[in-house]
């Protein structure tokens, strides 16, 4: 019993940092700080996976996000010397309907949650998923498995990769 | 047997994130804070193929690796973006998207 | 005889050719192009003639052929729009006079139009109006008439315009074109009527007199007379615009603005006497169905004659004198056709007009031929620039002489002829009109004498530069003119053409003959001796002596004052005004409403469309979760 009230504490702990910085990331005017909110909120969506038991999306999360993305705009933010987003008007029509559009949205989809009978669910495979599966799952090309949007992935990096040194490198 | 923590509630979580990205999105006036916004509704949207996939197909595995597959997108994505961003600043030297009017100069 | 519609296509061609390639053409290259097309439609215009007039007679009656027949649109089983060709004794006639006035007209302008800006546009209007005027008289039908109609109207529009830099050759030409065109309306109108009650617009069953044909138009009256009179008036208002009778007239003499051989061919041989053709080919109609109309054209014209007269007694532009003189003729080209029957001797005046057509077409094409080689040695119109040019001008001089010997009706000119069968049919119909008609011919004999002597005799106006005779490509014409009129008289003309196709003798009354001659003789004696050495104070005194009367001659009667005030004064104000002010804002006002609804309704939209992302993504939004809530709540 009290395995699940300190699962679900540290549930409510996520729930919480994901809800309170992914407003402050949107809300913060320094960009840095918005990232390293952003951070956080990667962070604890990592934890979320881990508390499902995908614990190697999670890791994956951790990896990508936090390593590479996280990075990535943290650079950039130094690179073009805009920490501080233009100060707007604080209840502008936009804002306002932005609100209006933000608040609505939460409220229909926690109604549409709440009310909502989802189809029988059996919680008897939580198990962790074998590494060995995901494996096979991810290099496999029998039905229901994904060699090959695994390698199309790969290439759309390497599109990336070379696209984005196209673009951002200096012209003469 | 009842899960210890309900689907719902990780749902919920996913669409205050969401929404939170979607506020961003509208008004944030910044290209990178736009794009910090586009990363959370991504990353609400991966949470909700995990927990779908988790609670109501757990024999199967399609859920993970979509979320899979959509953060190496979306790292795709913002290493573009970024170069872009950057090349905007090159040029203008400035990110702010009431600026950006010209797609060429 | 197919090969009759050559006539048509070849200066059709000419125009086509010089109009569209003309630029690439050198000038002179471009009128002797047209000439030689013009020389073989004249040709063709020559064999068609002599070949139907050898054909040999039907029941003593001159069969009318049709070579060429297609048709073009049918609206119903009977009404159909035809384009054709239709051989008859007139229209071959009419052939021959245009071909040969155009060929000269083509000739002479290669001299005198030498050097004009122009002169590709020049040649292709010239052929543009050949084949109309063709195309007008060889018309199967009144539909195809008033087709060739109109375009021999927009024609005579581009050559009355051809100075189009001069302003008084821009407002004549349009001057001319809105009073035929005025005139053309009721013409259609009395077409649409005719068509209606008959169901045809064939002239051969028009002109066929068969009763049955015109029973339901002329059971119905309007207004107190019968419709097919209404129509049968109507018809002959449309040729009295483009023969310029009283009051249409208007145009004609503003219309000397074109150049010369223009006037020549258009203004004096061809396109005015359309009117006399389309009357006399419907001759049969107005005889044997609406007299009364025929008699009513009688007076109009003989009228128009009169004015035309005795305006042209004191106009001082010799071009001006040559218009009014014109008008006079149709006049009395018209006044015959109206007094005319249809059989045996009645039938005089309808001969007698188509005589006087042919010869009028002639000398009258001369006279204007011999004013433009006046013209362009004095670069004026005034008769005052001239006078003494008989040494100068020898050939001219000569040729001149005669086509006023012919106009005056001298023998053996062919005027002579042509107006004493005129004076014979009238005074036939009525002894009173033929006395009138008499005297507008002695009125005739005094102005063209007039204008002779002022312009060959008398005192030499001062010239910068020496006067000289003009080039042989223009004395010829000249010379090959007065060469027909002086033996056209001759021809024995009653054996081609008659009002009902059988052959009539002409025979002179030798009363009326030498009447009309010895008071010709006299009223040449009184011109003589008025304006001979252009000294006599005699004119001035009887100016003084006719006052107002004079003045109000020479000013033409106020008739273009008249028109100007109707325009003017009355239509423009009564009528164009509250029309305009409906359409500006009213019309306008309804359009320029919806206009400016849209285009505020469009304000009020248009901050949705920013070309911002972020707005777009915010309406997305906002427009998902309307739907959302639509469907979950709704």
């Amino acid at each position: 019993m009290q395995d699940v009230l300190i699962l679900r504490i540290v549930f409510g702990f996520l729930a919480a940092i994901i809800a309170v910085f992914s407003v402050m990331a949107v809300t913060s005017r320094r960009i840095l700080r918005a990232a390293t909110y952003l951070l956080f909120v990667l962070f604890a969506t990592s934890g979320l996976y881990f508390f499902l038991n995908y614990s190697f999306l999670g890791a994956v999360q951790l990896l990508v996000y936090a390593g590479g993305i996280i990075i990535l705009y943290v650079f950039s933010i130094l690179l073009t010397n805009t920490d501080q987003e233009s100060r707007a008007p604080i209840f502008s029509l936009r804002r306002w309907l932005a609100m209006l559009a933000t608040f609505g949205g939460i409220a229909l989809m926690i109604y549409l949650l709440l009310t909502n009978t989802w189809p029988e669910a059996t919680m008897d495979t939580s198990a962790e998923v074998n590494m060995r599966v995901i494996g096979h799952t991810l290099m496999g090309s029998e039905k229901g498995q994904y060699v090959l949007p695994f390698e199309v992935m790969s290439v759309l990096l390497l599109a990336c990769m070379v696209g984005g040194l196209l673009i951002a490198r200096k012209r003469s | 047997m009842e899960p210890i923590i309900s689907m719902e509630y990780y749902l919920i979580v996913s669409s205050i994130m969401f929404f939170a990205g979607i506020y961003g999105f509208i008004t944030r006036r910044n290209l990178i804070a736009i794009l910090i916004s586009i990363e959370l509704v991504l990353t609400s949207t991966d949470i909700n193929f995990a927990v779908f996939n988790r609670f109501l197909f757990p024999h199967q595995l399609e859920g993970m690796f979509f979320s899979l597959f959509s953060i190496g997108v979306s790292a795709a994505e913002t290493a573009v973006a970024i170069a872009i961003i950057i090349n905007i600043y090159r040029n203008i030297k400035n990110v702010e998207v009431r600026n950006i009017k010209k797609l060429k100069d | 005889m197919e090969y009759s519609i050559l006539i048509l296509i070849l200066p059709l061609l000419g125009f086509l050719t010089l109009g569209l390639a003309g630029t690439r053409l050198k000038g002179k290259t471009a009128g002797y192009v047209g000439t030689a097309l013009l020389a073989l439609a004249a040709l063709t215009a020559y064999c068609t003639a002599a070949q139907y007039f050898n054909l040999p007679r039907i029941d003593g009656i001159r069969p009318s052929l049709r070579p060429f027949n297609w048709e073009w649109m049918r609206f119903t089983e009977h009404l159909h729009i035809d384009l054709g060709i239709l051989l008859d004794p007139i229209s071959v006639m009419m052939l021959v006079v245009i071909t040969t006035v155009s060929l000269m007209v083509h000739i002479y302008s290669l001299g005198y139009m030498e050097g004009e800006r122009g002169f590709q546009r020049y040649y292709a209007f010239l052929g543009l109006f050949t084949f109309s005027m063709s195309g007008l008289v060889v018309a199967t039908n009144i539909f195809q008439m008033y087709i060739f109609w109109e375009l021999v109207g927009v024609s005579s529009y581009l050559l009355i315009g051809f100075y189009y830099t001069k302003p008084e050759a821009v407002a004549a030409s349009k001057k001319a074109f809105i009073v035929t065109r005025f005139a053309d309306l009721f013409f259609l109108i009395g077409i649409l009527l005719v068509s209606y009650f008959t169901r045809t617009f064939d002239f051969g069953l028009l002109c066929s007199g068969d009763s049955a044909l015109f029973a339901s138009a002329m059971g119905k009256t309007f207004m107190g007379a019968a419709v097919l009179s209404w129509a049968t008036a109507l018809i002959f208002i449309g040729a009295a615009g483009k023969s310029a009778m009283f009051p249409l007239h208007i145009w004609l003499p503003d219309a000397m603005e074109g150049p010369t051989p223009v006037s020549a061919l258009i203004h004096a041989a061809t396109m005015v006497v359309a009117g006399v053709f389309l009357v006399a080919r419907l001759f049969p109609v107005y005889y044997f169905f609406t007299p009364e109309v025929l008699h009513g054209i009688a007076y109009i014209a003989a009228f128009t004659a009169l004015y035309a007269a005795i305006v042209a007694c004191v106009q001082t532009d010799i071009k001006r004198v040559l218009a009014f003189s014109t008008i006079s003729q149709i006049g009395f080209m018209l006044v015959a056709l109206g007094v005319s029957g249809m059989n045996g001797h009645e039938g005089t005046g309808y001969m007698a007009a188509m005589f006087h057509l042919f010869t009028h077409a002639m000398f009258k094409a001369l006279l204007f031929l011999g004013a433009g080689a006046i013209i362009h040695t004095v670069h004026s119109n005034e008769m005052s620039r001239m006078g003494g040019l008989r040494k100068a001008m020898p050939l001219t001089h000569i040729t001149f002489l005669a086509a006023c010997l012919a106009l005056a009706g001298i023998p053996p000119f062919s005027g002579f002829f042509s107006k004493d069968e005129i004076l014979s049919a009238v005074f036939a119909f009525s002894p009173w009109m033929g006395a009138g008609m008499t005297f507008i011919a002695a009125l005739t004999a005094f102005y063209m004498f007039r204008l002779y002597y002022n312009i060959f005799w008398g005192k030499p106006a001062e010239h910068e530069h020496p006067l000289h005779e003009a080039p042989a490509s223009m004395t010829s014409p000249l010379l090959f003119l007065a060469l027909i009129s002086l033996v056209a008289g001759f021809l024995p003309f009653g054996k081609f053409v008659s009002s009902n196709g059988l052959e009539y003798i002409i025979h002179l009354d030798v009363r009326i003959a030498v009447g009309s001659v010895v008071i010709a003789i006299a009223a040449i004696f009184a011109a003589r001796s008025l304006y001979r050495n252009g000294t006599s104070a005699v004119p001035d005194k009887m100016a003084g002596f006719f006052g107002v009367f004079h003045k109000a001659a020479k000013n033409r009667f106020y008739i273009d004052e008249i028109y100007q005030f109707i325009t003017h004064k009355i239509i423009f104000r009564c009528i164009s005004r509250p029309l305009a002010w409906f359409d500006r804002h009213i019309i306008d006002g309804f359009l320029n409403g919806l206009a400016c609804i849209t285009g505020k309704g469009s304000l009020a939209f248009r901050w949705m469309q920013t070309g911002n992302l972020q707005s777009y993504a915010l309406l997305m939004i906002g427009g998902c979760l309307l739907l959302l809530f639509w469907v979950l709540f709704l």
